[in-house]
């Protein structure tokens, strides 16, 4: 199997900007959430990515760095999200802005 | 010797410790006695210091005791000690004897004033300042004990603190003197790193070698001393003060404002006489300005109302007589009338306060009259000393010391004749303006009712004194009257100085008319009802005009005060803290327009962060 190294990265770019575009659009937590997991998952094949273009196992060590990273991420969002839905009665992001003073 | 020299000024500064500590538990009586038996034990030693230099003169005429090193440093070494020598001697013999005198009649004058044992530890620590003063071996020793009596005279003349007016004699007093000893720091560091040393006899050897006559420097460095002077002896421009420092107790203005500070400055001139030799523009200007300064200081006494502002004005008179002879390098005259001055200007003080004690406190003459039946004791004390002050021939101790400042002045190449002519002028005045006093006080209609009596504390002072201002004299005579050279002998290995022959019977008659004529003219104007009707006629623009002092202190005013107040008026904003105001301003309103950015929004957090990334990219790329 030969792909052009130039595949990988277009995907991984458009998952990214999936993602951002989604965390800028979305007001529901827990797809906010999501959108983070997405752009996470789009660095994460942009080290497989570089890993076997060049060769290197360094890519792959990375990406279970990030899967780890991302499972704690996503535990402690998660208890947010429920503590936010306790405190406000809401999961609008636009509405939880207690901390801005 | 020595150890008894020590006890000189350490008496009274212990007392005054002793007083400004435990004095408030004191009773009046223990309080006055501390006081004048430490100043007369002082007395009784400096009398018996005198007496044995006379008996058996110390090597070289001179006595120096070392207390302590004080600073020592690379290149330049004080010490703090004493030194004495004929010159200090007789200052420190008057200031002691009269310096007592006035204790004990202050503790008399002030019974039952508020503040008795304060009283006494300002005037103790005084003396001890003055003594300090007169026996430096050292400038900078001298100039401890200069701004000692300085701040002493600041606390005497402000002693009634609760009267806001006395409050602000205080100050005037002690802030113009300032700045006249500003000028003689200025002198002394100078002095200090031209010569390398402070101690005044090596000072002045090494004056003598490395500087020549009519050289810039010690023409500098005198200038500087003199200023210095000018100022603590209220001579042009710094006179101003004098007349308010009034305020305080008659017996203060008796010591400290006419019989021994204010001398502090002819004092410092003769102590250094052999670097104003050096400086022979200085010496001219200094004679110019006596003479200047008796002129005006007389003719302003003879329209004064308050008697003791007469005397003040007559001091800063006579101070000017005692800067004519400095001015002409007489140091032993300018000596001589600074002893006959002290003895009559402390009677004329002490008398004036004497019938004021009487009369309820009252200082103006034209409310006093006919007192001579009434307080004969204060009329003859004041009639003595009024003699005296005028010179009246022969009887008179003012009359010898007066002549030979005047003998000499004529014979003074050049300017001499000039200077004899303020001086003779100003004698006629001076008789006038203080027999005017004399008459105005004792004769005419009695006007005020008589209160009290005279204690023998008062008594026994003022008639010391009076016996001192009829004889003080005979201790200098001029050769007509028998040529006695007791104090210019006895001066002579401290100041040398010229010996003036005699002037011709010209000039000595004519110095002898003088006071008679003012006299005369005195006694006409009183037989003519022209004194008493000053206090009725509303006072002419120019009797105003004298009686202020000429001026002085409205043009101070205008050219120092004034100005002072609207600069610190304008300081007290901080002007230069406006910057640092402004540096703060700008960033308070940087915060203000940064703080709206954080509004909570997250996703606009996030859209912010996406762009910040993202133009950092392009920049990263397209560099």
């Amino acid at each position: 199997m030969d792909l052009p190294w130039q595949m990988p990265v277009a995907l991984s770019g458009i998952l990214f900007v999936l993602g951002l575009g989604g965390l800028l659009a979305r007001r529901n937590l827990i797809f906010v959430l999501m959108c983070i997991e997405i752009m996470l998952n789009a660095a994460g094949l942009m080290f497989v990515a570089g890993g076997a273009r060049w060769g290197q196992p360094d890519g792959q060590i990375m990406l279970v760095l990030l899967l780890n990273l991302a499972a704690a991420e996503i535990a402690v969002g998660l208890v947010l999200v429920l503590r936010i839905r306790g405190q406000l009665r809401t999961l609008d992001i636009d509405d939880a802005t207690m901390l801005r003073d | 010797m020595d150890h008894w020299l020590s006890l000189v000024p350490a008496l009274p500064l212990f007392s005054a410790a002793l007083l400004g500590v435990a004095g408030g538990r004191m009773s009046e009586r223990m309080a006055g006695a501390i006081g004048s038996i430490s100043i007369g034990l002082a007395a009784i030693i400096s009398c018996g210091i005198l007496a044995q230099f006379l008996a058996a003169p110390p090597a070289q005429h001179l006595l120096a005791v070392s207390w302590w090193h004080w600073i020592d440093i690379d290149g330049f070494r004080a010490s703090f000690g004493l030194y004495l020598d004929p010159l200090s001697l007789l200052m420190m013999v008057v200031v002691t004897v009269i310096g007592f005198l006035i204790h004990v009649f202050s503790s008399e004058y002030m019974a039952e004033e508020a503040g008795y044992s304060r009283y006494f530890a300002y005037l103790n620590l005084f003396v001890a300042a003055m003594l300090l003063l007169i026996l430096a071996d050292n400038m900078l020793v001298l100039f401890v004990g200069w701004e000692g009596v300085g701040v002493c005279s600041y606390l005497l003349v402000g002693f009634w603190y609760q009267d806001p007016a006395n409050g602000v004699a205080a100050r005037k007093s002690f802030i113009v003197t300032r700045i006249a000893d500003t000028a003689m720091i200025i002198g002394l560091v100078i002095m200090a790193l031209q010569l390398g040393t402070l101690h005044i006899q090596p000072a002045l050897q090494q004056a003598t070698t490395i500087w020549h006559v009519g050289g810039a420097m010690p023409s500098l460095v005198c200038a500087l001393l003199l200023i210095g002077g000018l100022g603590k002896s209220a001579q042009l421009p710094f006179q101003a003060w004098l007349p308010d420092a009034m305020a305080g107790p008659t017996p203060v203005s008796a010591l400290i404002h006419a019989a021994t500070m204010v001398t502090a400055g002819v004092y410092l001139i003769v102590r250094t006489h052999v670097l104003f030799e050096l400086a022979p523009v200085v010496m001219l200007s200094t004679a110019c300005i006596g003479a200047a300064t008796l002129l005006l200081a007389s003719l302003a006494a003879i329209v004064q109302s308050d008697i003791k502002r007469v005397l003040a004005y007559s001091t800063i008179s006579q101070i000017g007589y005692m800067f004519l002879a400095v001015g002409i390098g007489a140091w032993s005259a300018a000596m001589f009338h600074f002893l006959t001055h002290a003895v009559f200007k402390a009677l004329l003080f002490l008398s004036a306060g004497a019938i004021a004690s009487r009369l309820h406190h009252e200082q103006n003459m034209f409310r006093m009259g006919g007192l001579r039946r009434e307080i004969p004791l204060a009329f003859w004390c004041f009639l003595i000393g009024s003699m005296s002050l005028a010179a009246l021939p022969v009887i008179s101790a003012g009359f010898f010391s007066k002549d030979m400042i005047l003998g000499a002045v004529w014979q003074v190449p050049h300017a001499g004749q000039l200077l004899w002519l303020a001086g003779i002028i100003c004698a006629i005045i001076t008789s006038t303006y203080i027999f005017r006093a004399v008459f105005l006080v004792f004769f005419g209609p009695l006007k005020t009712e008589i209160s009290g009596h005279y204690g023998l504390r008062m008594t026994v002072p003022l008639v010391l004194l009076a016996a001192g201002a009829l004889g003080a004299g005979w201790l200098e005579t001029p050769d007509y009257l028998g040529g006695a050279t007791h104090l210019s002998a006895f001066l002579a290995s401290a100041v040398g100085g010229v010996v003036a022959g005699s002037p011709g019977w010209a000039i000595i008659a004519a110095g002898m008319l003088a006071p008679l004529l003012g006299l005369a003219v005195a006694f006409a104007l009183f037989k003519a009802g022209f004194w008493q009707r000053q206090s009725e006629v509303q006072p002419s623009v120019l009797r105003r005009f004298m009686a202020g002092g000429f001026g002085f202190d409205g043009l101070y005013n205008v050219t120092f005060v004034k100005p002072f107040f609207v600069l610190s008026a304008v300081l007290r904003d901080d002007p230069v803290d406006r910057l640092f105001d402004s540096l703060a301003r700008v960033a308070r309103q940087l915060h203000r327009s940064l703080r709206h950015t954080q509004t909570g929004q997250l996703r606009r957090y996030a859209g912010w962060i996406a762009a910040g990334s993202l133009a950092t990219l392009a920049v990263m790329v397209f560099s």
